[in-house]
């Protein structure tokens, strides 16, 4: 695109902080280039004051002088959305990084921004409406197939009124650059591409209305999907000290969760976490639909020691893509690890621009910031009547592992679902290490809510109980209460510990978790009747072990069935 | 020829800042005092006014002191005569050595693409079975080490760079003490490994603006070896001095501190350090170890709890041992699975009894009464510390892990550890010898 910058010279460098004086207007959050002999540093405007305007620069301001020219684009930060989306592993601001790769080799070089879609790749377009067709945003013109889906060629959702189709193209091969329709309102006439750009900071919001997300979101994790519940279109953090497996939890998530798409928002984290996503999901089958895990993934890597503005920005590039893939009718999990380091960033830009601390020195407007990003989330209906949904999950890293801190804080008060990770559970290697007494969720439950409330209550009982044992002993504890405490241990081994590593165990189907559920049930509540302590303890060990091994047990196998008739037979053979 | 400024406007802390032009960010200058000259960065431009980081500290520097820009950024010299050489933080020579100015790089340099890194595979061998067994150190892992003050991780250190199969050691030190620079300039030339290292060291004596530098400068070199195939292992001691000097300069610049006085961007800061740890496809690689010393032992003050966030695990150096409990290897299980067959089944189990031993004593210190399970228990806990987790202790991983079978053999029956049969059937050694050692010892416990 050829056109004339608004211009402006440099007048200040402080870290990635640029300072610039402009001779006409800027836009609040447009998109500008600092000028570094050849090299165009990308940045945003977050500030104006009087003719001086505060840049936060994605790059590394090593270099830059005074004077040196800053050109404003006009154009608010945003991304390109069109199919290709899916496998791509992009960096904070959209850049596919295997594509800087093969152009700067092992590291990362300043200034070289690459477009984010593959414009010479062809794709398969099928008309959806038809000439004299009146559209508005949001609507289908055709589709393209991506991965498993149709995807969706929409009338650009920032195009306001009632537009009419003048010419669509006739099914055929078409890259995104190639027009597929041509549209028009009153005496103006636009073409449409398969591509349309959208800025990251302003929800889509082309929809009929946002509705009340109650269908469960299966995790196949048994203590989320049968205790602390998602729900499609809801939102859950998981907050916990490091070393306590939220990435473990939020890798098994983004594997095993019954969703269409998944945008995984490596914000802030280690490298060598990406690598593990970037290299298995090519390999890893997903069951559901026979294709490779990556199939259904975008991947928004913007790794520690990049760029920190740039990690800023990558929250609202994930949820953006993730709007997008819901206009299509789609269900989008989006998983961001972590949104601490997204409000550290915030600190760091909020600190250079001098403005007054609040908590922690974290911004003042750092909840409204969280609440925003959360409410991103939702379960729509479309305006073709469809309905389509993000469900936010967020990985919260509080400093030294404690939850009064402001970011868990602000968090923990606009999320449905808090499945709080516990550095003890996981130092006794009970994985996942979701605490069951301090998460909740405010979601249905794939079983009975009442069963759910009864078994919260033996376990906090069985907690009671086991705090006592330390300073009676176990000879001062009744043999009744000494039952219930080993009952909840079995069903905290059983049931809400689950192994990640394991074929089998690591996913349990909502079906499967019903029926063991009921069957842990039926052991919970019966009565058994011990001579003293060591026996009880004795049959625990083996109900337990019994309940593991049916655990790892492939479902619908012989093994699965003579396990269950084992287990019945303990249960009948104590409960007479 | 370069314009000379000779008016400085403002000394506070060890910044200082004079009125010039045409000078860019992040670049060197050279500040001159009667006959001192010392390196300073430019930290911060605002119009004319041009705010500049004294690396040698603003002490003596007077209003008209010279300024003169040289135009670059910090650099280091990347050539072959580095190794064996002993640096300042700000890269000028420690040891009688010229001052190197060829081949120079830039410090600090970009991240690299995540899509580049490949899985970590390769296992270094330590000597330590705390290590080597337990929580096996991968190429291209960051790994701290917590420790309290007095703890010898310094010597840990220094063994592990000794033993460990690698082409080049850097030893990065920030605010070490006198004696322990020494130390370790000592140990290498004593086991003849000088001519395969290069060390930055800042002392506890030396400006503060220069520790800043340490791990920059010594990850800038590690990084030229690594692209250049060599295997590097990156010794940084002790980061805690590092963030202590990242305080201090933050709080002279007035910058809003966060968390017990540390920057906001802490995290950031260290993450761009350890992070620079990766392996080259194709190429060599990078390990980082580094020591974290814990103020107050307490792992949730905001240093170790950043780093903790930022690296692969970390091991716990508590009473001149490596902790078993806390220390996490996260990268362990890339590579032992690959090692001998029982690795990952001895390293779990004994443990696990080291777990109970634990209980036992707390139960013992109580008044609790003993049985039989808890007097073997006991007897295996003791053993277990003193072949096992002495840091004296220093066999391959084979060996350690046999040891670990006699061991168990000694003090438990096959049945009683929990092993899987076939491994007991392959491993546990002949009854005859240790069966009987086992009873015998029993009957003197009960007694």
């Amino acid at each position: 695109m050829a056109k004339s910058y608004k211009t402006g010279t440099v007048t200040g460098v402080n870290g990635n902080l640029v300072t610039v004086e402009f001779d006409s207007q800027v836009i609040q959050n447009e998109v500008a280039y600092v000028l570094v002999g050849e090299m165009r540093l990308k940045s945003e405007v977050i500030r104006v004051r009087d003719t001086v305007a505060d840049l936060q620069v994605f790059e590394n301001t090593g270099g830059v002088k005074i004077g040196f020219p800053v050109e404003f684009t006009g154009e608010l930060l945003s991304v390109q959305l069109g199919p290709g989306l899916l496998t791509m592993v992009y960096d904070g601001l959209q850049n596919p990084l295997p594509e800087l790769a093969e152009q700067s080799g092992f590291f990362l070089q300043r200034g070289l921004y690459c477009e984010p879609l593959d414009s010479d790749r062809k794709w398969e377009f099928t008309p959806a409406a038809t000439a004299g067709d009146e559209l508005s945003a949001g609507d289908t013109i055709g589709t393209v197939p991506e991965s498993m889906f149709e995807h969706r060629i929409m009338l650009p959702f920032s195009w306001t009124g009632k537009w009419q189709v003048a010419e669509i193209a006739n099914k055929g091969e078409m890259t995104i650059r190639d027009p597929v329709a041509k549209v028009r309102r009153d005496n103006e006439e636009r073409e449409v591409t398969m591509v349309q750009s959208w800025p990251v900071r302003v929800p889509i919001e082309t929809y009929q209305e946002k509705l009340l997300p109650s269908e469960p979101l299966v995790t196949q994790q048994r203590i989320v999907d049968t205790f602390f519940p998602i729900a499609k279109g809801g939102s859950f953090c998981t907050p916990g000290p490091f070393g306590a497996g939220k990435t473990v939890l939020q890798h098994a998530i983004s594997q095993y969760s019954q969703v269409d798409v998944v945008v995984v928002a490596a914000c802030g984290e280690r490298a060598g976490e990406v690598v593990e996503i970037l290299r298995e999901y090519p390999e890893l089958k997903d069951p559901r639909t026979g294709r490779h895990l990556i199939d259904r993934t975008i991947i928004i890597c913007n790794t520690s020691s990049m760029p920190v503005a740039a990690r800023e920005a990558s929250i609202y590039t994930s949820v953006t893509l993730a709007e997008y893939y819901r206009q299509m009718g789609l269900n989008v999990l989006l998983l961001a690890d972590s949104t601490s380091r997204w409000a550290q960033a915030l600190r760091e830009m909020s600190g250079r621009l001098e403005e007054i601390p609040g908590e922690e020195a974290f911004p003042a407007y750092l909840e409204s910031l969280i609440a925003g990003f959360y409410e991103r989330a939702g379960l729509v209906r479309l305006f073709d009547g469809s309905t389509g949904s993000v469900t936010i999950g967020g990985a919260v890293s509080p400093a030294g592992g404690n939850f009064e801190e402001p970011v868990t804080q602000a968090t923990l008060k606009v999320v449905g679902c808090f499945l709080g990770l516990s550095r003890d559970r996981a130092n006794a290697r009970r994985f996942p290490s979701i605490h069951p007494l301090e998460s909740w969720s405010k979601y249905p439950p794939i079983v009975d809510p009442g069963q759910v409330e009864k078994v919260r209550r033996m376990l906090r009982r069985g907690n009671e109980i086991s705090q006592m044992m330390k300073v009676v002993g176990e000879e001062g504890t009744p043999t009744a209460d000494f039952v219930v405490y080993l009952k909840g241990e079995m069903l905290d081994a059983v049931y809400l510990q689950q192994n990640t590593f394991d074929q089998v165990d690591a996913a349990t189907s909502d079906e499967r978790q019903r029926h063991c559920f009921a069957k842990v049930m039926q052991a919970m509540d019966a009565e058994f009747e011990f001579k003293d302590k060591s026996e009880a303890r004795k049959f625990f060990n083996q109900l337990r072990q019994v309940f593991i091994d049916w655990n790892y047990a492939a479902p619908d196998s012989d093994e699965f069935a003579e396990i269950e008739k084992k287990i019945d037979e303990m249960l009948n053979g104590q409960n007479q | 020829m370069k314009k000379v400024y000779h008016r400085i406007i403002q000394i506070s802390g060890n910044v200082i800042s004079v009125d010039a032009e045409d000078v860019a960010y992040n670049t060197l200058a050279e500040v001159t005092t009667g006959d001192q000259v010392s390196l300073a960065q430019v930290i911060r431009l605002d119009r004319q006014r041009v705010y500049l980081q004294v690396f040698a500290g603003s002490r003596g520097i007077s209003t008209d002191s010279q300024v003169r820009f040289l135009g670059k950024p910090m650099q280091v010299s990347a050539s072959e005569d580095i190794l064996g050489r002993i640096f300042t933080g700000s890269g000028a020579p420690r040891d009688k050595g010229p001052r190197l100015q060829d081949q120079m790089i830039d410090i600090g340099g970009m991240s690299v693409n995540p899509s580049r890194r490949i899985i970590p595979r390769n296992m270094i061998r330590t000597g330590l079975p705390m290590i080597d067994v337990f929580n096996s150190l991968v190429e291209s892992q960051k790994l701290p080490i917590f420790s309290s003050a007095g703890e010898p991780y310094n010597q840990l250190l220094a063994r592990i760079a000794m033993q460990a199969e690698v082409d080049v050691i850097m030893i990065g030190g920030m605010g070490l003490k006198n004696d322990d620079y020494l130390f370790f300039r000592n140990i290498l030339e004593e086991k003849g490994a000088l001519t395969r290292s290069v060390m930055f060291i800042h002392t506890a004596s030396d400006p503060v603006v220069e520790c800043l530098l340490v791990p920059d400068m010594t990850l800038a070199v590690a990084e030229n070896y690594a692209t250049n195939g060599k295997r590097v292992l990156v010794l940084l001691t002790d980061m805690t001095s590092f963030c202590d000097a990242l305080k201090e300069i933050a709080i002279t610049m007035e910058q809003i501190p966060s968390n017990r006085g540390y920057p906001g961007d802490l995290y950031s800061q260290l993450a761009a350090r350890y992070e620079k740890a990766v392996d080259f496809e194709g190429a060599g690689s990078i390990t980082i170890l580094a020591v974290t010393t814990m103020p107050g032992d307490d792992v949730t003050h905001p240093v170790p709890d950043n780093t903790g966030y930022i690296t692969e695990g970390q091991y716990y150096l508590t009473n001149g041992r490596i902790d078993p409990f806390g220390s996490l290897s996260r990268l362990k299980q890339l590579v032992n699975a690959d090692t001998r067959d029982d690795h990952r089944a001895v390293m779990d189990n004994m443990i696990r009894l080291y777990a109970d031993y634990r209980e036992s004593q707390e139960k013992r210190s109580m008044g609790f009464r003993m049985s039989d399970w808890d007097h073997k228990l006991l007897k295996y806990g003791e053993k277990f510390e003193a072949t096992m987790m002495d840091l004296s202790v220093n066999i391959p991983l084979e060996e350690a892990l046999d040891q670990g079978w006699s061991l168990l053999a000694e003090c438990f029956e096959a049945s009683e550890v929990g092993l899987k049969s076939e491994l007991i059937k392959k491993f546990w050694p002949k009854p005859e010898d240790a069966g009987q050692k086992t009873g015998k010892a029993q009957e003197e416990e009960a007694e």
